[in-house]
Parts: structure tokens; sequence; C-alpha cells
């Protein structure tokens, strides 16, 4: 604070012969200030019109009840995040009944969905006759959108004449498993589908951390007498640290955020159990033209995952500490 | 899929098949009227002499039907010079998501056919007008329509949908697995008591006959027929509670579940398992909407017919909803456009002989009693459902109180729940909802 007072001062004090070079400087300075400004503006203006703006648009519309049809919109206060919290509430028993639903997608697919391509990656990173073309298979799915691998799915997965259960049958297993109704194998349906429909994505970005590792690292390891568990505890795990926090996070935030899979796989069933928060927000906000309680609940739901991404972070921090 | 009565899967079912026919009568077409066209250049729907005007119109007919509803509107350009009518078709569920945003922003149509039980929900959301002229003008009235089908165009007294069809459930059988367990084919069981005996002789023949699906396509709107059959309904008369935890509605429910107990329906039958099942001789009775019937004419192996629903419960009643045409309100109001709207509407009820052929019975009277409807044998034999389909009720924003009815037979058909339980739940939570509903809307 005290520099900045000097230095206004001894701008302010400066002798007239001296003014116009002071003037230059300041102007330089103002150029040298404005210019990262300009480089972020194209970056600012998009981030501004589609980032900031709904953002703020979010917490006006959640304050409001609203229906952009209706003429009147009255500002309601905290009533829409009340209702998400009192169980008198329309709605109440939905909300949570879809953020459990998310949790337990969450919780299941995480940990496969960072394990499985992990060991996918290290398989395929290793040199043998055809490995362009396993990396392609694998990562074959990816491409495919959710409508098509949740219809596909879908009509494999039927209890009654889908092919997974006739082929159960043929070899003597139960030939009546209900994949898609009912409880647990609605969740057990949803996590298979999607590690086996995502996990190339996560495979590729772990190729890509296993390539930078530096071969030398591994040279060294083994003249020090490491096993290949040691050189994958040493070496491999550390080098891949960052990618590994990259994958964790996304991969998280894109379970919490999924619609596609139950919405054309289970439909929600049983009931409305393996409805989503994302989903139950679009279904509020588009269908039930409730956008000032859907705008409440996205920024609730938005406010968890702020909570679960940071713990994220410091969970990894302290592992580097 | 989201279970709202505007699925798309309704309307992908719908019909196939092309063919406008050439007999057409030429109707309320533009004349030399000079004298007559006043500022709105029409008269609420009969003629049009204004200057020529570009509509747009909103649809949601993916399936074949769309195909006969362009060639329709095609039809009706070539015969008017000075309208021409553009059709965008979306998928029914992103059509209701969109249209109000997009009319709002002046974006949307001129003219949108939306199923009748969205038309309180728009009307109160004044993205629809009243077309209560348009009904005068064209000296309709309820006589020309099937009682149901013109009172459910109407909300607060006022009309704001013309109806161009109406689509019931209709009881579909299949004659190949009737003769394989020793019934007559051309017999379709008419009462509860033939049902269940039928029944019965499929597990004989190792059957399972009928497949109850959980979801709203096609077990919910089975039992949405049960209830009113057993003379349940989903509300009171004002719409303001729910009803369907009643005790009709406790037996018509528990009446579907032990079709499952008893094994003539698999457990946990999937999304379109049942039809499925029904065409591959895996059952032998299915309830499904009228558009299939289009679907199981491409396939000429399977041996089928329809009937209107057997008789369950007390009296006769079935699922059924309704196209309806409706002007979209505009920001900017181009009278011009408005009155070339209601010729088009007029026109295209008038040819509703054409449309039926695409899988529905059309909504005018005079059409279902014609020769050339009855010509058309599977549609017209559920013609006579006209008289006792139950339709959803006006009031705005129940979409998602039918949902919740839909979840709670889904519950009660996935055995999570007993039936009273779950209608029980089913009910709490809509009343709720119907609550909100009332304070939103203030009706």
């Amino acid at each position: 604070m005290a520099d900045v007072i000097e230095v206004g001062a001894a701008r302010g004090d400066a002798p007239p012969p001296a003014a116009n070079a002071a003037r230059r400087a300041a102007s330089a300075g103002r150029t040298r200030r404005a210019t990262p400004y300009l480089f972020l503006a194209p970056y600012l203006v998009l981030f501004g019109v589609f980032g900031l703006l709904p953002i703020i648009l979010g917490l006006w519309l959640s304050v409001h009840q609203w229906d952009f049809q209706l003429p009147n919109r009255p500002f309601v206060g905290l009533d829409n995040y009340k209702q998400l919290f009192s169980s008198d509430s329309a709605v109440y028993g939905d909300w949570w009944e879809s953020v459990r639903a998310t949790v337990i997608f969450t919780v299941l697919s995480v940990p496969l969905l960072v394990v499985v391509p992990l060991g996918l990656a290290l398989l395929l990173n290793r040199s043998f006759p055809g490995r362009t073309f396993f990396r392609a298979i694998y990562f074959a799915p990816y491409v495919l959108g959710v409508a098509v691998i949740g219809l596909l799915w879908r009509f494999l997965l039927d209890a009654n004449l889908g092919l997974v259960n006739r082929l159960l049958g043929a070899v003597g297993l139960p030939s009546d498993t209900p994949w898609v109704t009912n409880m647990p194998w609605a969740w057990i349906s949803l996590v298979g589908v999607t590690v086996w429909w995502t996990s190339g994505f996560n495979a590729v970005i772990y190729l890509a951390g296993l390539q930078d590792i530096s071969p030398e690292l591994y040279e060294a390891a083994r003249m020090d007498g490491a096993n290949a568990w040691q050189r994958f505890r040493n070496v491999t795990m550390p080098g891949l640290r960052p990618v590994l926090l990259f994958v964790i996070t996304t991969t998280v935030l894109a379970s919490a955020n999924m619609f596609g899979q139950s919405f054309l796989i289970t439909q929600g069933t049983p009931g409305t159990e393996t409805r989503t928060v994302v989903w139950f927000i679009v279904e509020e906000g588009l269908r039930n033209n409730n956008a000032g309680r859907a705008a409440a609940m996205s920024i609730v739901f938005a406010l968890m995952l702020a909570v679960v991404s940071i713990a994220n972070f410091r969970i990894f921090r302290y592992k580097e500490d | 899929m989201i279970q709202n009565d505007m699925s798309r899967r309704r309307l992908l079912g719908l019909g196939l098949g092309i063919g406008a026919a050439a007999s057409l009568t030429l109707a309320g077409c533009g004349g030399g009227d000079d004298s007559a066209s006043g500022p709105a250049a029409g008269n609420g729907g009969k003629e049009y002499t204004g200057p020529k005007v570009d509509l747009k119109l909103w649809n949601g007919f993916t399936g074949g039907d769309g195909d006969i509803f362009k060639t329709l509107v095609t039809q009706f350009n070539t015969e008017h010079q000075n309208i021409a009518v553009s059709v965008a078709t979306y998928q029914w569920e992103d059509y209701y998501n969109k249209l109000p945003g997009a009319a709002s922003s002046g974006n949307g149509p001129d003219i949108a056919v939306m199923h009748m039980d969205q038309l309180a929900t728009f009307a109160a959301r004044g993205v629809i007008s009243e077309l209560d002229d348009v009904a005068k003008n064209l000296e309709l009235s309820e006589a020309d329509f099937a009682p149901i089908v013109w009172k459910g165009g109407l909300y607060n007294n006022k009309r704001y949908g013309i109806p161009l069809d109406m689509h019931p459930l209709g009881f579909y059988y299949n004659k190949a697995v009737m003769q394989r367990a020793g019934l007559d084919p051309n017999k379709p069981p008419t009462t509860k008591d033939d049902f269940t005996a039928a029944l019965v002789e499929f597990k004989k023949a190792g059957v399972q006959g009928f497949w109850i699906s959980p979801f709203q396509f096609t077990g919910g709107m089975t039992f949405y027929s049960l209830l009113n059959q057993w003379g349940g309904t989903l509300f009171d008369a004002d719409v303001a509670k729910a009803t369907f935890n009643s005790d009709p509605a406790v037996e018509a429910c528990t009446w579907l579940v032990d079709m499952i107990k008893q094994g003539h329906s698999p457990a946990n039958v999937g999304q379109d398992a049942e039809y499925l099942a029904f065409k591959s001789g895996k059952n032998a009775f299915t309830f499904n909407g009228i558009w299939q019937i289009n679907d199981l004419k491409k396939s000429p192996e399977v041996q089928w017919g329809v009937a209107p629903l057997p008789q369950i419960g007390s009296k006769k009643a079935t699922w059924a909803n309704s196209h309806n045409f409706t002007i979209v309100k505009q920001r900017a109001n181009d009278a011009n456009k408005v009155a070339g709207s209601k010729v088009f509407i007029n026109w295209l009820s008038q040819h509703s002989l054409d449309w039926a052929k695409g899988g529905q019975i059309p909504a005018r009277k005079a059409v279902v009693e014609s020769a050339e409807f009855k010509a058309l044998p599977e549609i017209s034999a559920l013609a006579p459902e006209l008289e006792y389909a139950a339709f959803p009720p006006a009031a705005p924003g129940l979409g998602e109180v039918i949902t919740t009815f839909y979840n709670s037979f889904n519950e009660a058909a996935l055995g999570k729940k007993t039936p009273k339980q779950a209608l029980d739940d089913g009910v709490a939570k809509a009343n709720k909802q119907l609550e909100d509903n009332r304070k939103k809307y203030g009706s």
C-alpha cells in the first residue's frame, strides 16, 4: 500500500521537464497492462456470454417462480431452495432420490472408469503385433452417440427377449435377470455399459501420459534392480499423477452428469430410482416449465460438485507433499 | 422416456402408409371474392382473399404419418395460390420443449399440431390463440365430432384446438397363437371371463398370453384404460385432487399385476418387449395404440387382428388422445396469416379421410360414417371406441402429474410396491403437484 502511494506521489511531484517522458512511460505501461486483456478478449467475450451471463441469469431465475411464458414471474426469495430441503414440498422426494441415484452411479462407476482404462493403457502401451488395431477397437465404442449405445443395450439387456439373458441361459446360468428394470441389476447395467462405452477415452489420455514418461527413468530403475511392480509404483504412478488428477476430476464430473444412459436404457425404472440429477433438472426446467426451481437445483448441484472437485484437488496435493 | 404423454414413441409408431387419394374435394379455397375481405382478409377459415402469406406449420409426425401429412400439405398449396404452407417436423418431445421458446422469441410457427392434453397448458401459458370464431364460421359444432373429442379442445370454455383425429388403444390378437391354443382366431374375447379363459388356454399351450409392461407404453396406458373401465378416474371433477388410489383403481391395478403373479405375463417386461413378443408369437394379446396397425401391415408373416378393448371392468373404456390444430400467438399480429391458417385448418379437417389412412380415426363424424372410411377395415374396427374413449382431462401443467401416475404403476408392475401402496404414494405426490400448479396457473 505504502509503495503505491509513494509511486503516485512521485508521479504527481514529477518536475515539468520530465513530464513528457513520464507520460510516455505511463502510456507504455497502460499498453503493457492492456495487452494480456486484449489477448484474453475473445475468450472473455465467449466466457461472459456463455459462462458468466448464464450463471448470473441462473441465480436470478432461482429466486423467482419462473415460467417465461407466463406474464407474472413473482419473486419468491429462497423458496425454490427451501423446497429442495423441506420434506413436504412436491419436489423434495424426487430431488433427493435423483441426488441419491447420481451419487450411487458416481461412486460405482468412477473407480472402474479410473482403473480399467489404466490397465488397458498399460497393456496397449506395450509393443505387440496388432497394437494399433486393439487401440482402435477399445476406443471405438466411445465414438458412438449415447442414443445408439442406449438403444443397443436396451434391447440386448431386455429381461425376456434380450441376447444377454439368452446367452446366459445357454451356458446354464439364470436367464431371467431383470437387467434394466430392477435392483441392483439396473445399476450394474448402467455402470457396465458406461465402462464399456467410455473406457477408451480415459485409456487414450493415460496412453498419452505413459508416453510422456521418460524411458531413461525405467532404465535407471531397472538397473537399480526394481521389479515390474516397483517400476509401476515408483516410476509410472508418479509420472502419471497429473494425468490421473485430470482423469479422476473429469470422470467424477462426467459420471455426476450422467443422463443419457439411464434416460434410454432403464428409463428411470424401477419407479424413478435411476433418474439422475441432470435428467431431473431437465425435466423440471424444460418439460414442467419450472425454470426457477430447476435453476435452484442446478446451483445446489454445482456447489456439490465444486466441493467434490476441491476435495479431489486437496487429496492430490497432500499426496505430493 | 421420460415418461411423458408426448413421448415421441407414440408417434414413431404412428402409422405408415402413404397415399393421398385422388378423390379429394376442393373446399375452402380462396376464391375471387374481393369485396368481403376486411382487415382480416378472411372470415374465420372459409376462404382467404388477402395478399399471399407464407405460413409455418410445426408437427411431430415423425413416422410414416409424416409423409402422408406432407402430401396433404403439398396438395393444399397447389390448390391455394395465395397461401404457402411449409412444414417442419420434430420429435414430439423436442417439439413441446421448443415451441414456447420459439413462439415467444417470434420464431415460432403459425400453425401447430398438438395433443389434446397439451392444449390447456399451452393455452394457459398464452402460446396459442382462441379459435371459437373458426368453429363458428365453419359451422363446426359438437354434432360434427364425437362429443368427447370436441369437448377436449376446450379450456376455460374457450376453444383452442380443432380436432383432427383420435388415436385410441386397441386390442391386438395374434391369430396364429390363438389357433395353436385351440381358440377361434376370428373371435377375440370381448368380456373379462372370455379373456381370462383364453389366457388359461394359452398357458396350457405354453404361452404367456398377455404381457404387462411396467412402462407408460403400453402398460401404463392399459392401466389407464382399465382404471376407467372399473369406474375410476385420475382426478376429481375439478382436477383439484388425484383419485387414482380409489378402490376401483386399486382393483384394476391389482388385476393387471395378478397377470404376472398368475404367470400370464413374465415379470420385468422391458420397453416394447410386449409388442415384439406379440409380433414373434411369444404372446397372444396386447393392448397397443392404433398407430401399430400400419407397422403390423408391414409384417405379412404375422397373422393378427385388432378389435376394441375387451370389457374387463364394469364398463367400456379405453385410453385415447387426439391431435388438434392450433394457431400460435405471434408477436407481430398479422391478421392475414391468422386468416390463412384458419383456411388451412379447415381444409385439412375436411380431408381427414386421407389422414385416416396414416393410421388415425378422423375426428369428423361424417368421415367416420363414410363408406370410404369403413373400407379401411382395421382402423374403422376401432372407431366404436370413439364413444367411450377416456381422454386426459384439460388442466394446465397436468403432464408431470400424469407422469407421476405412470410411475406409480411402474412400481406396482415391477413388484417394488403393492398396488395399493404404489398408488397411495403416487396420489400423495400428485396432490402436491396439483397444488403447485394451482399456485402457478391460478386455476
